[in-house]
């Protein structure tokens, strides 16, 4: 079925691109029949987008995915509640206890705005579609607008073919599809869409220096900067684009209109979203747009200047210039460095730094080294996100060199930088995609449309075979003039490139794009078409495959295919947090790791102490290190933040139940080492080398004391080993780590487990309160009495000390 | 000492050349150059006086950056021999722009 929906869209590309880059050498209105079927091949992309994405809602059902997503829906709920207004000056005091947190000051507005905006049409429309499905439906909705803005971009680069086929690359590029899923209702979801729709514009005001555009730029920017931090990618993208420019040569009314007011407007858009705030103008980040700034108006000083002077004086003017000008740039780097070594991160923020230097948060920051999605990329996520991208993609790069127009070197910029921060950081995959999908659709329309050109000219092509050197040369000078119309200063530029053509005919014909200069023999021409359309029909099933097998569990469901090919579905998250809102009295504080924290708000409504936001480190590093320590000071750590209420999530009992896979991998007991980290990174009580073996990660009898003795691991494996032996193996038997635990049989002390969820995979436990007895109160007779008979002691409710050394023999 | 004669030159012959300009880009260039003054006044404050409500200084300085930026714009598009359609197309964009600009700085201001 998925074969059959999605090949007519991708031929109809190929077809189209033909004629769209045909049209695009022309720039003239194309016939009617050739613009209609660009229109409904991008209709036909945008619902490609749209639909690719729906697996989810397919197999799973409509819910939300992962994490994040939870906080925007909550907060999304909140603002139709409560209304614009209030959310916008949220104080959340269900997070962070006893902190809180200013919820409308932290977060990045646009995507819940944007939904709750949707909503509220919708409610005007007499329409009463719950909040819950606007949410899961965002990524889908803006995939395809994404395709939309993909298409317009790279129509202002190089045309209508090169357009539609990004278009249809970008919608169903894997790397983005991982985050815009239906119900991936994450910033991400919109934020790629508002990228490519910032870059378009700027390309756009590029091309027509316009101030209209320039202030499209403003609004796009503003939409940027509401939605997602990776603003900073732009604000540092333009600037050097800008300053490519310079260097090159290629000074333009364009490039000023939609640079400078970029770069003034952007900041003040930037100066507006509460949580950029002031930042727009105090962090480095934001210095290279301003720095470049004035570069560019210096430059422009100096053309007018050039321009306004006779020659003679323009040349004593430089000197005057040069002398002055020295001076002035040397106070202003003394000013800023001075500004900038002041501060100990040199002004940069951590995951910006994390970016520059990538040992940079392994060493300072183990928080952000902890997410998995701050890691760098292995290799093989290249092939998988990107698949046939990665080989069109340098090609692309090669053909935006042929011509290479301002908005050509845009892209080429893009793409480089894009590469490089993709290698960095597994998260920045996603904005390196629109880039390789813009460089392949380039590249893939190029060729078709060489390869569709020879198939047509192969009468001519054989019986011209002897002359086509002067055809050859004849050909070079209209080969090499299309860029000419996409620029301001045509003729100077054409003059140029038809000297350079005169002299080295060969090589101005050989770089002509698309030239029918050397057109390939017809059967050649035709095995490349095929070999092409097999390729796109390989990248298809991938992308189809990979949005459907990989990227479409929302993570708290988990379903597996048993051995009799039967579905079995893990729903023990929502048991748990549904649980936890029916029976645990409405202030209780619950406390988890901080990967909960969102889903626990969200669905359990209740109080918890971190979450997924993480801004406080010490507050994780607290409870990092209460999981850490042994039970009676964990407890302690507990009571004193007011929690009566732990759960952790443990994966080791699933492939009991399966009796095939490895049970849940990312469980609470693999997540332990980067709790002991990051607590023993603010409290130096908590050594990570106290938790290892000789540095390796053990459960099992050879793991240390300190790892035997932790809450967590006591909160994870209790009455564990009870449950019985399985398919051979001991009792005890972690499948997800393959060894078998350590401490099979304990008791708790200041715990007491009250929910334990279908497959284990959630299990709460309440913090018992102080036993109203101190049972170690000094007492002298007993004690001597004690030490002299050896009596084993008595062990009453809330004894802590002699319970470990008890339970382990 | 040199170097203040030969400046002294080429004012006079920047002055000469730019006399030929026309007075409609002129008034331009003396907004342009209000604007300019204005923002510099601001900064001179900012750091002699103090930068108390950042925002506003903020939102003043960059409003003031803007408008130049706009009018530069703006001149660059106009054309100095046809002062017909296309001039007032671009006058009408750069107004569009101008109100984008103060509304946002107006927001910033509080």
């Amino acid at each position: 079925m998925t074969d059959a929906s999605n090949t007519p869209p991708v031929s109809g590309v190929a077809t189209t691109s033909t004629d769209g880059s045909k049209k695009s050498d022309k720039r003239s209105p194309g016939s009617s029949a050739a613009s209609l079927t660009t229109v409904l091949t991008l209709i036909a992309i945008c619902l490609l987008a749209t639909a690719v994405r729906l697996f989810s809602v397919i197999k799973y059902e409509s819910v939300i995915h992962e994490f994040d997503p939870y906080f925007n829906y909550r907060v999304t709920r909140y603002l139709t509640e409560e209304g614009f207004t209030k959310t916008w000056n949220f104080f959340d005091s269900f997070t962070w206890y006893p902190l809180g947190r200013i919820v409308g000051g932290t977060m990045y507005p646009g995507l819940i705005f944007t939904a709750g905006l949707i909503w509220k049409v919708l409610q005007a429309l007499r329409s009463p579609i719950h909040i819950q499905e606007i949410c899961v439906f965002m990524g889908p909705l803006f995939s395809g607008l994404c395709a939309l803005a993909t298409f317009f971009f790279m129509r202002e680069v190089r045309g209508d073919g090169a357009g539609l086929a990004s278009a249809a690359f970008i919608a169903i590029i894997p790397s983005y599809i991982s985050r815009s899923v239906a119900g991936s209702y994450d910033l991400e979801s919109i934020a790629i869409a508002a990228l490519v729709t910032v870059f378009f514009l700027y390309v756009k005001t590029l091309n027509t220096a316009s101030l209209r555009w320039a202030t499209a730029l403003f609004f796009g920017y503003l939409y940027m900067v509401a939605s997602w931090g990776g603003y900073s990618f732009i604000v540092n993208l333009l600037p050097i684009h800008c300053l490519a420019s310079i260097v090159l040569g290629r000074v333009s009314t364009g490039l000023y209109v939609a640079y400078a007011p970029f770069a003034i407007l952007g900041a003040l858009a930037a100066l507006n979203i509460p949580v950029i705030g002031f930042n727009a103008v105090l962090m480095s980040e934001h210095f290279a747009s301003f720095a470049v700034f004035g570069i560019l108006h210096a430059a422009f000083a100096i053309k007018w200047i050039k321009e306004t002077l006779p020659p003679r004086t323009y040349e004593a003017a430089k000197r005057v210039v040069w002398t002055v000008g020295t001076a002035v740039a040397g106070v202003i780097l003394v000013l800023v460095t001075g500004y900038v070594t002041a501060s100990p991160t040199f002004g940069w923020t951590g995951r910006s730094l994390s970016l520059l230097d990538p040992t940079y948060a392994s060493k300072y920051i183990p928080i952000i080294a902890s997410v998995s999605e701050h890691q760098p990329p292995a290799w093989s996520s290249y092939y998988n996100d990107l698949h046939l991208v990665t080989l069109l993609a340098p090609a692309g790069l090669v053909a935006a060199f042929t011509p290479l127009t301002d908005a050509s070197l845009f892209l080429v910029l893009y793409a480089v930088t894009a590469v490089y921060f993709s290698g960095v950081m597994v998260r920045l995959m996603l904005v390196l995609a629109p880039a390789a999908a813009c460089l392949a659709g380039l590249a893939l329309s190029e060729a078709l449309s060489y390869l569709f050109r020879s198939v047509r000219a192969e009468g001519e092509a054989v019986l011209a075979a002897s002359g086509s050197a002067a055809e050859a040369s004849g050909a070079a000078s209209p080969g090499v003039a299309p860029p000419a119309p996409a620029e301001r200063s045509a003729a100077r530029k054409a003059a140029r490139a038809a000297g350079r053509a005169r002299s080295a005919p060969d090589a101005g014909a050989w770089m002509a794009p698309g030239s029918s200069a050397r057109a390939l023999p017809r059967d050649v021409a035709w095995v490349a078409l095929a070999g092409l359309f097999y390729a796109l029909a390989l990248y298809v099933r991938h992308s189809v495959y990979i949005a459907g097998e990989h990227y479409s569990a929302p993570s708290i469901v988990l379903q597996t295919r048993q051995r009799d090919g039967s579905i079995k579905v893990f729903d023990d998250f929502r048991e748990a947090y549904s649980w936890l809102s029916h029976n645990v009295p409405a202030d209780a504080k619950v406390a988890s790791w901080w990967d909960y924290g969102y889903q626990t708000t969200a669905m359990a409504n209740r109080t918890v102490i971190v979450d997924n936001n993480t801004w406080n480190n010490t507050h994780i590093a607290t409870v990092g290190r209460a999981m850490a320590l042994p039970e009676k000071a964990s407890s302690e750590v507990f009571r004193s933040l007011d929690v009566e209420y732990v759960f952790v999530v443990f994966g080791a009992f699933i492939g009991r139940v399966l009796g095939v896979g490895r049970g849940y991998p990312s469980d609470d007991i693999n997540k332990f080492l980067w709790m002991v980290r990051i607590g023993g990174g603010v409290f130096p009580d908590i050594k990570e080398r106290d938790y290892l073996n000789r540095g390796q990660y053990r459960v099992d009898s050879t793991a240390p004391k300190a790892m035997l003795d932790s809450t967590m691991y006591r909160l994870s494996y209790y009455r564990f080993a009870e449950t019985g032996p399985l398919f051979g193996m001991p009792y005890g038997y972690d499948r997800v780590r393959q060894q078998t635990i350590g401490l099979p049989d304990f008791k708790l002390k200041h715990y007491e487990e009250v929910f334990t969820s279908e497959h284990w995979m959630v299990r709460v436990y309440r913090v018992l309160p102080e036993p109203n007895r101190e049972v170690r109160l000094p007492n002298p007779n007993r004690v001597k009495a004690q030490r002299g008979a050896k009596v084993k002691p008595r062990r009453p409710s809330g004894d802590p000390t002699s319970m470990p050394s008890k339970t382990r023999q | 000492m040199a170097t203040l004669h030969t400046a002294k030159q080429v004012a006079t012959a920047f002055q000469r050349e730019y006399a030929k300009t026309p007075a409609k880009l002129k008034v331009l260039d003396a907004f342009s150059g209000l604007a300019i003054a204005t923002a510099l006044l601001q900064f001179v404050y900012a750091v002699l006086i103090g930068s108390f409500p950042f925002n506003a200084f903020l939102a003043g300085f960059f409003c003031c950056i803007g408008a130049f930026v706009l009018s530069v714009c703006l001149r660059m598009q106009v054309d100095p021999e046809d002062m017909s359609g296309k001039t007032e197309r671009a006058f009408t964009e750069y107004a569009l722009a101008m109100c984008v600009l103060f509304l946002a700085a107006l927001n910033y201001v509080g």
